[in-house]
């Protein structure tokens, strides 16, 4: 089945790299349901831009390290 | 799962059971009979108000099963909801034709209320179901 969007993303390896951080833990750190972070990583949705940023600056990094859009 | 998402599988569950025994009930009087004499506003009301009610008991029950999760909604959900209640206003606008055309053409009263009331069925259950696709699939 075809992911219904084509961004891409770094989540999951940046809570690893971020001590392990739960779905959980960032999805109440940035005021969302721990079922949209997992729809995020998994490409069913692609966040508003706002959370976008949100999730950039838990990890504190640029919104491109979080963030793909391929060719 | 989430609790909007909970909340629309119990939409779906409520909106095919009721519908379904109220329709089976009435329906199954009308061959050999004067369908003005059936009576279906109470069974009606009774239906509504037992799909009202049966959503909210089981909404409650969702949310003592899982306490976490409950009442808590988001961006997501929202963008989730708008796009049911848009594909329901839909399916209602069309929906709605059968009953102005029954009345229209002078039909039975019972005619009419029974397809407005499968027109706010069918208008619910897509929306529900719409719902559910997107919080499944994704959008």
């Amino acid at each position: 089945m075809a992911k219904p969007t084509r961004v891409t993303n770094s989540i999951r390896t940046l809570r690893f790299a971020h001590g392990e951080m739960t779905q959980a833990e960032l999805a109440d750190r940035i005021g969302v349901t721990r079922q949209t972070i997992i729809a995020i990583e998994q490409g069913r949705y692609s966040p508003s831009l706002e959370t976008a940023f949100q999730i950039a600056r838990v990890f504190q990094v640029p919104l491109d390290d979080v963030f793909g859009y391929p060719e | 799962m989430s609790s909007e998402e909970k909340h629309s599988w119990i939409y779906v569950v409520v909106g095919v059971l009721v519908p379904l025994v109220y329709f089976a009930t009435v329906l199954s009087k009308v061959p050999g009979t004067d369908v003005a004499t059936i009576d279906y506003v109470w069974p009606m009301l009774t239906a509504i108000g037992v799909g009202i009610g049966a959503s909210i008991v089981l909404s409650i029950v969702a949310a003592i099963i899982s306490p976490r999760e409950a009442g808590k909604t988001d961006v997501r959900d929202k963008e989730i909801n708008r796009r049911g209640e848009y594909v329901g206003f839909y399916v209602m606008s069309v929906a709605a034709i059968v009953p102005l055309g029954l009345a229209m053409a002078k039909a039975e009263h019972f005619w009419i209320a029974n397809a407005l009331y499968l027109a706010f069925v069918l208008a619910a259950l897509a929306s529900a179901v719409v719902k559910i696709v997107a919080y499944r699939r994704g959008f």
